[in-house]
């Protein structure tokens, strides 16, 4: 029954009795690629099943880890018996400023200056959103977003539900699994002005490839050229290198050669705070007044959307950033993470010669980050999903985060088999 | 080396502050002994105090000594129990709908979130897949939040639906039945479940009765925003007695319902956005769309207060005492109207106060004119909406003498 159809004459007993409803146009959509790997990971019931997914760190018993740091915050933040009255829109003052210390070092000079606003946001996607819709709202001079080619691939459902334009530059060499520079430099030299140009701002998700820092300074440099307005997506602070400053290096090479960026970060990963949705958008502005300005207008967003953003992660992030002793239990406990990342590289590619691989591995320990971009093909991904259990996105992308001391070398035979 | 081009942000105007919050932030700032909030609408107690109910406080203890459960990521739609509980909540525990397994649920960021995905959700595949001509009819006052949240989702025609009859100081019901009758068929109305935020004025069952009389007839689609289940009457089941109604006469609805003020978990974001379809194949085509809507708002809702909600709500000991404290709260805000009105009767102030005890939840529409409402914010540093709304919880046994005072000065020098 055709519902939009007002000349239709089924009577209203039947429309309440038949099996039409409203919804009877609505497609089944299909599972999110990403999220949807960790779905199909459940319904497996190999022994042996590992999940390369979804990029949530595991420890090296493949459980999920809870920062100790984290659980004395929480047990600071209980014993104080707060109320659970609403945040301000703009999210707690505490931890927004704080997150936007982590970001740009505390003596940074757009901080001391008050001229960026930070609001807190619902981790990292929530700040891409309200980001993307502050863009389209205000962001007259250009539609397009440029985002790296690949990217990670919410972005672009984002910016474009948001009512931006996407575009790409280019960014992975599958020739050498590492960072098409000269095809990047290339392509931003002829991005239009005032384009939107979106950087990961470290452990490039998927692909794990960073440029380095003098690739860098040449971006920047070519990007101030092209008065391009700069989106940094900074999700793994801390996680990638394992050292919080010389993962933001980058982003504030930016601010300090001129750029007023716009900043996304995400706790999720460095704090183990995935499901408490913690994150900060900031937007580095000409002067405090045009600050006050910008920030009205994020508030005038996200009151629509979700009214004010949840207390719980945000009040635990912030007594780590504010709390001497947690801070730094934090930074080694990040470090920890990164550094056992860093070994499972090294064990991959290692487990993968014994194996008897003959393949170019450097990547897996060239590459930086949770993730890592196999260089797998798609026929090679699904015998690793069908054959193996071996569960990852169809791209090639590998969580390092899933793989422990007990299953890399399950894993290099899967790899190696399906290679071969 | 700081360049000094022009800035892409030089044409951002200064917005307006949100007028709920501009309230709240001008109260702090009064150093008046004697001020009164009585604006932005959360519970207090008859001290004056924001109160964590105490089965919350029992439940996270619990939570914090759970060595088993850790901050990861929920699904998209949320918290299984959670949304299944919530709806059963909102529903019935017998909900035939449920039983017939024609209901689900997307766990969202408060009510406000609950609005936000189904407001988005409509505007794609309610009548068609442009939906940004199909007009939403919302009441005439509401929630000053409802105009931007739909008209974000890209709806372009939003109107009045007549609701309060400023002089009767009661519910327009022919006009809203004629807003109803007048209504471009397949038009969306959003109906306040209970408590109607601001005016307080809610129909009876009877006229719930003509309402959905009118609106099956004509084709209107019905988006609940159930904000204060429990809080209005006290009882759980009777503040959901037209939701569920509209559910056994057969029309498919969403419900957005928030757990902020029922829970008192204003800052933890709790709500659940109910849908009720057809059949079960409706409702996970649904589902599968909202989670795509989900996916690029907010990838995932937070976790802490929907395993709270969720423990309670499923724990029958639990469950009892959360009915016990919700119970709490909507006594104190039925006597503070009994009081209040009782006072304005006895000082003799001019006009009718009926409303004061008649009007359900949290909110009043005293019916107070704007010039009124300046000279209780500015002589008497008593704070409230422009509208006249006041915030019931507001009043305590300490301030109330004070308050009935200040309306009978206020509208006896002030026209």
């Amino acid at each position: 029954i055709c519902m939009y159809n007002s000349t239709n004459n089924c009577s209203i007993l039947t429309y309440f009795v038949c099996c039409s409803s409203w919804w009877s146009e609505v497609q089944m959509g299909p599972p999110d690629p990403i999220l949807g790997v960790t779905e199909a990971f459940r319904r497996d019931t190999n022994p042996k099943k590992m999940n390369l997914g979804v990029g949530a760190y595991r420890d090296d018993q493949g459980k999920p880890y809870v920062l100790n740091c984290v659980r004395k915050a929480e047990a600071q933040i209980a014993a104080k018996k707060m109320d659970k009255e609403y945040l301000p829109i703009g999210g707690l003052g505490d931890f927004t400023k704080a997150c936007a210390q982590l970001a740009l070092g505390p003596d940074n000079e757009v901080l001391k200056s008050g001229r960026s606003v930070t609001v807190q946001t619902i981790s990292g996607t929530g700040s891409l959103r309200v980001g993307a819709n502050f863009l389209a709202r205000f962001h007259n001079a250009a539609r397009d977003v440029y985002l790296p080619k690949p990217s990670w691939g919410n972005h672009t459902p984002i910016f474009r539900d948001a009512g931006m334009q996407l575009k790409a530059y280019a960014y992975y060499d599958p020739k050498t699994c590492g960072f098409d520079f000269n095809g990047a430099l290339d392509d931003i030299s002829k991005i239009p002005e005032k384009s939107v140009i979106l950087l990961h701002a470290c452990a490039h998700n998927p692909t794990g490839v960073d440029p380095r820092p003098e690739q860098w300074k040449e971006m920047a440099s070519v990007i101030k050229k092209r008065n391009l307005l700069v989106f940094f997506d900074m999700a793994y602070q801390g996680f990638a290198s394992g050292d919080i400053d010389r993962d933001a290096w980058a982003v504030r090479h930016f601010i300090e050669q001129g750029h007023n960026v716009v900043l996304s970060q995400s706790f999720a990963k460095n704090m183990g705070l995935y499901g408490e949705r913690v994150g900060g958008f900031t937007v580095v502005c000409k002067d405090t007044e045009e600050a006050k300005r910008v920030e009205s207008q994020l508030k005038i967003l996200i009151r629509p959307m979700y009214s004010n953003p949840p207390m719980n992660g945000a009040r635990i992030a912030s007594t780590i950033l504010a709390t001497p002793e947690l801070y730094k239990e934090w930074l080694v406990e990040v470090k920890s993470m990164a550094d056992r990342i860093i070994k499972m590289r090294e064990m991959l590619v290692s487990n993968l010669k014994k194996e008897g691989s003959t393949h170019n591995w450097q990547h897996v320990t060239d590459q930086i980050g949770m993730f890592c971009f196999t260089g797998l093909k798609p026929e090679q991904v699904e015998c690793l999903i069908n054959e193996y259990s071996v569960y990852m996105t169809k791209d090639g992308r590998i969580s390092m985060a899933g793989v422990t001391s007990g299953n890399v070398a399950y894993l290099a035979h899967a790899i190696h088999a399906a290679t071969k | 080396m700081i360049e000094t081009t022009m800035s892409l942000f030089r044409e951002v105007p200064l917005a307006a502050p949100v007028a709920v919050f501009k309230l709240t932030a001008d109260f702090r700032e009064d150093p008046a002994p004697n001020k009164v909030n009585l604006g932005v609408g959360a519970y207090r107690t008859d001290e004056g105090k924001p109160w964590v109910l105490p089965v919350v406080k029992k439940v996270e203890k619990m939570i914090a000594e759970d060595n088993s459960l850790n901050h990861e990521y929920l699904p998209i739609l949320g918290l299984p129990e959670f949304r299944s509980s919530a709806s059963k909540i909102a529903l019935g525990e017998d909900s035939p709908a449920i039983l017939e397994k024609r209901v689900g649920a997307v766990q969202c960021l408060g009510g406000t979130g609950a609005l936000k995905i189904g407001a988005e959700f409509l505007r794609r595949w309610y009548n068609g897949n442009d939906n940004t001509k199909t007009p939403i009819y919302v009441s005439a006052p509401t929630w000053e939040n409802h105009n931007a949240v739909f008209a974000n989702a890209g709806f372009e025609d939003i109107r009045p639906y007549k609701y309060w009859d400023a002089q009767k100081r009661g519910l327009d019901l022919s006009g809203f039945l004629g807003d109803l009758e007048s209504a471009p068929e397949y038009s969306i109305f959003v109906l306040h479940a209970c408590a109607h935020n601001p005016t307080g004025t809610d129909p009876s069952h009877d006229e719930w009765k003509q309402i959905a009389e009118v609106m099956k007839r004509r084709s209107l689609f019905a988006f609940f925003d159930s904000a204060y289940q429990g809080f209005a009457s006290g009882n759980l089941e009777k503040d959901a007695w037209a939701v569920r109604f509209f559910v056994s006469q057969g029309f498919e609805i969403l419900c957005a319902q928030s757990f902020s003020k029922n829970f008192g978990l204003y800052n933890e974001r709790v709500g659940n956005l109910t849908v009720v379809a057809k059949d079960e194949d409706n409702v996970n085509r649904v589902l599968s769309q909202m989670e795509k809507i989900v996916r690029i708002t907010w990838s995932n809702p937070p976790s802490q207060g929907a395993r709270l909600v969720a423990i309670t709500l499923t724990t029958p000991e639990l469950f009892n005492e959360w009915k016990d404290n919700v119970k709490t709260m909507a006594d104190r805000v039925l006597l503070m109207r009994a009081e209040l009105k009782a006072r304005l009767l006895s000082l003799g102030t001019p006009g009718t106060w009926e409303h004061i005890t008649q009007q359900i939840g949290m909110f009043s529409f005293t019916g107070l004119n704007p010039k009124q409402v300046e000279y209780l914010v500015k002589e008497k540093h008593i704070y409230l909406m422009a509208s006249g709304r006041i915030n019931m919880c507001g009043l305590t046994t300490k301030n109330i003498d004070y308050v009935a005072e200040s309306i009978h000065e206020a509208v006896t020098r002030v026209q």
